[in-house]
């Protein structure tokens, strides 16, 4: 497959790369665009790390095509700290100290932020629904925690 | 730099800039120290543990060990900042570099000198490979805490106290007694006159390292036994930690890798002819073992690789199966344990799988080869093993080998001496691409399929009850693993015997998260609730009954019980099942409360976990590691197994080797015992109850007895 030049919007700027168009955006994105809070897990959209919002939704960057983004705004987890203020859930994610190795902290964050912003007041039933992001460390318990304190405020969407 | 004083191993030297640098050596322990005359002294010069105190009045202490996901920098600069009365707001941690200078040989000596209670029941030096502890940088062990921080940064920040004291009484003309310091500040409340540590550290300097400064008492902390803040959290909720799958670097290229499937294979032959023609591809690299791609992007070494067609052998390993692995098992061990003549005798075989670490982050790691030099970039759990392996890997001296530590995506033993394969590999693939920088990442296939597993295991008990209902013997044969920690019980019974029977196979076995316990832990506490079964007795009582030589265990399930609120009414196919570890010189129990629905649907909706791990340092940090330790023991226990067909790994990615997501989560409540025992770790010991906690719970609901892991491929739906 040809190189194609190819242009995506990602945290609000057009950028442009050279790669084949069957490249998956989460490789497009940290090695060509050397975003690399967005992280590799499995390839197969299975455990959530490459998260990235897409049209404001959360997508897994691992398994979509860069040719399958036309001009979709993307962001990334350092796209969501506006002005160097983290958004809601980054700061919750702060108050309950919910990481612990961080890995797949951004994934998870991108997801959950996703979700608020589409249902402010998620119940716990959509939060088990909608966030099936994998953590080996087993931070569940406070990633629960956040969320729940960020729903019954209100809504901490990105 | 810096005076040395030979007894204490503690040392002082002025920074370029005026600062002070304090720290204690683990040279104690170090061959070095044997031949370490004054002369000497300066040379070796560096210091295990380090405070640097700057005139900004910032203390920076500098830590050798790596940030896996514990909070361990955070807790270790808090020890060495309590005993100073430092302002922690002006606290900065730095990770020290991978020189032998900065080996933790306290790692040693938290196991050696000073055994803890259970090391002394006959600690197996071979599962660690203690001997190649020595001079090693190790985060693993749950040592971090119990090592370092124990022995090294509170002595150095009590000796740095003493002697910004010194200094701030001779400024004042005044006698060190009068002084007070907090907030890193020196005052003389008397002549109201005040220092910062930052003015006094210069002067600092010129006194004399204390060989044995006072030590706080544990009643005055004001900083530990508090829930402080982690100092690397910010760097992982915006994305900008770098972890070793991150580094780049200009001209940087990307090796993708496929490793001989059958444990144990080598490459036979591969075409490389199309593939060297594919966009982007440098280099077709063969390696002994497996065959790798290197390109100017990930994706494109990626895709290069998947058009090769290599032949592997199967090293003779193409007939071994889990089945095959079971069999050996059943067979070294034999028959069943002989009992005394007893009222009552039960008997029970229990099994668990292979397990990955599957830790988030795949293996990754850079690797730039000049000549006889290198440079290597990864996150490990040991550094200095890393140079080394790398060193190895590429036939020249470890000094010649840079190597930087960069934040890991979960370590959970995988990246422990000994299983540093992929360092090896990625110095070697460097080789052949030198001199440019090569970046190679494994893909999850890779990771999952090439692991160092949780070894399987298989324990045949059997038990004797008086008439009375007291036990009064249990024997287990064991095959898989074990030693003196891991099947120790802390019951009063006087005919207990723990036996190894040995099996062999080709997988690659390795620690995993509270290495041989969570094996053990899910079979010696399983026996024991089936005892407190046939006694007709509750389990927490029939426990608690026979800890009578083990105050501390008794006092921590009397906790939990309290706290679990064990023993009130749940509705029917509910139930609550405890168990209790001691490892890593912790003792933890906990208690699963489950519900079972009739079509045998399972749900662990609460645990609690009650520690004593001595003292603790960061309580939101030490409670944030037992919920990890249930969070992690709890999905091995529900779902966790690699199995082995025709010699390979049958999982292959996240879909076939599940994991708990968050709709699988219970609660978790966490309490600790502050017994003021020598401290124990915390990163592995929540692990080893959780199986059996759940296990027994599910007897309690459904009067079903689970005794082969994972509980996923037990029938749990009512009979009718
Ligand atoms: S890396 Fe995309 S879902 Fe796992
Ligand atoms: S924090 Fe380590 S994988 Fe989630």
């Amino acid at each position: 497959m040809a190189r194609m030049a190819i242009t995506l919007t990602v945290n609000g700027q057009a950028r442009s790369l050279d790669v084949e168009p069957d490249t998956p955006l989460l490789w497009a994105i940290r090695d060509t665009l050397g975003l690399t809070g967005t992280k590799f897990g499995c390839g197969v959209a299975a455990c959530g790390a490459c998260t990235v919002h897409i049209n404001g939704k959360a997508e897994r960057s691992c398994s979509i095509p860069v040719s399958a983004i036309g001009g979709a705004s993307i962001i990334t987890i350092e796209g969501l700290a506006a002005g160097g203020k983290l958004n809601a859930v980054q700061q919750a994610w702060l108050d309950q100290q919910v990481p612990q190795c961080g890995y797949c902290q951004s994934g998870m964050i991108m997801a959950v932020s996703a979700l608020l912003a589409e249902k402010p007041h998620a119940t716990d039933a959509e939060v088990d629904h909608a966030i099936t992001n994998i953590c080996r460390c087993g931070t569940f318990a406070r990633i629960r925690k956040a969320i729940q304190t960020l729903a019954a405020d209100q809504g901490g969407g990105a | 730099m810096g005076k040395w004083t030979r007894r204490a191993f503690i040392g002082a030297g002025v920074l370029v800039g005026g600062g002070l640098v304090i720290g204690v050596t683990g040279a104690a322990l170090a061959p070095v120290r044997h031949g370490l005359r004054d002369e000497d002294a300066e040379n070796i010069g560096q210091l295990t543990t380090w405070i640097l105190i700057t005139p900004d009045n910032a203390v920076t202490v500098l830590i050798p060990h790596c940030e896996m996901g514990q909070g361990a920098q955070t807790a270790l600069a808090m020890m060495a900042a309590e005993e100073m009365d430092a302002d922690w707001a002006n606290v900065r941690v730095k990770e020290a570099p991978a020189t032998d200078e900065y080996a933790n040989a306290y790692i040693v000596r938290a196991f050696v000198n000073d055994v803890p209670g259970p090391f002394e029941r006959g600690f197996d030096y071979g599962t660690y490979r203690l001997a190649r502890w020595f001079g090693l940088q190790v985060t693993g062990g749950s040592m971090s805490v119990r090592g370092t921080g124990h022995h090294g940064m509170r002595v150095a920040g009590a000796a740095a106290r003493e002697m910004l004291v010194a200094a701030a009484a001779k400024t004042f003309g005044v006698s060190a007694g009068e002084c007070t310091v907090a907030n890193s500040r020196v005052t003389h409340a008397a002549s109201n006159r005040s220092a910062t540590f930052g003015e006094l550290a210069k002067a600092a300097t010129q006194e004399s390292v204390p060989t044995h400064p006072a030590l706080k008492d544990p009643k005055s902390y004001t900083l530990r036994r508090k829930p402080q803040q982690r100092i690397d959290l910010r760097s992982k909720v915006d994305g900008s930690a770098i972890y070793g799958i991150d580094y780049t670097m200009p001209g940087l290229l990307h090796a993708a890798v496929e490793i001989a499937p059958v444990i144990g294979g080598k490459l036979v032959s591969v075409d490389t002819s199309a593939a060297e023609k594919m966009p982007g591809v440098k280099k077709v690299v063969q390696l002994e073992e497996a065959v790798a791609v290197v390109a100017d992007s990930y994706w494109r070494a990626r895709t290069a690789l998947a058009s090769l067609k290599p032949q592997f052998d199967d090293a003779g390993h193409g007939a071994v199966s889990s089945a095959s692995i079971a069999e050996a098992f059943d067979k070294a061990i034999g028959a069943a344990p002989e009992m005394p003549a007893a009222a009552t005798v039960i008997k029970a075989d229990y099994t668990v799988p292979f397990l990955p670490h599957a830790t988030m982050e795949p293996m990754a790691c850079t690797a730039r080869v000049n000549g006889d030099r290198a440079e290597i970039w990864a996150g490990t759990q040991d550094p200095l093993n890393a140079r080394k392996t790398a060193a190895d890997a590429l036939g020249i001296s470890p000094e010649n080998v840079q190597y930087t530590n960069l934040a890991l995506g979960g370590g959970f033993g995988r990246k422990l001496p000994g299983n540093l394969d992929f360092v090896g590999m990625s110095a070697r693939i460097a080789k052949a691409a030198s001199p440019a920088p090569v970046k190679m990442i494994w893909s999850r296939e890779t990771d999952m399929q090439h692991g160092y597993y949780r070894p399987a295991g298989m324990s045949r008990f059997a038990g004797a009850l008086d008439a009375s209902g007291r036990p009064v013997a249990i024997t287990s044969l064991y095959a898989g693993g074990g030693d003196g920690e891991s099947t120790f019980m802390p019951y009063a019974i006087d005919d207990m015997k723990h036996s190894a029977r040995d099996a062999k196979h080709p997988v690659r076995t390795g620690p995993w998260r509270s290495v041989l316990n969570s094996q053990h832990g899910f079979f010696k506490e399983s026996f024991i609730d089936e005892m407190a079964h046939a006694a007709k007795k509750d389990p927490f009582a029939f426990r608690r009954d026979l800890m009578t030589d083990q105050p501390r265990f008794k006092a921590v399930l009397e906790r939990l019980a309290a706290m679990a609120n064990w023993g009130s009414p749940l509705p029917p196919r509910e139930g609550r099942g405890i168990a209790i570890c001691e490892s890593f010189g912790s003792i933890v129990g906990e208690i699963a409360h489950v519900s079972v629905s009739p079509e045998g649907v399972l749900k662990v909706k609460e645990v609690c976990a009650v520690a004593d791990c001595g003292d603790v340092v960061n309580t939101d940090t030490a409670a944030a590691q037992l919920e990890g330790g249930v969070m992690f023991g709890l999905s091995a226990a529900l779902l966790g197994a690699v199995t082995i067909k025709d010699g390979k790994v049958e999982q292959t990615n996240f879909y076939d080797f599940r994991t708990m997501i968050l709709r699988d989560a219970p609660t978790v409540r966490v309490d600790f015992v502050i017994s003021g025992a020598h401290p124990g770790g915390l990163g592995e010991p929540g692990v080893p109850p959780i199986a059996a906690a759940v296990t027994n719970a599910i007897f309690a609901a459904t009067g079903i007895r689970v005794r082969e892991l994972p509980i996923k491929n037990a029938k749990l739906a009512a009979t009718t």
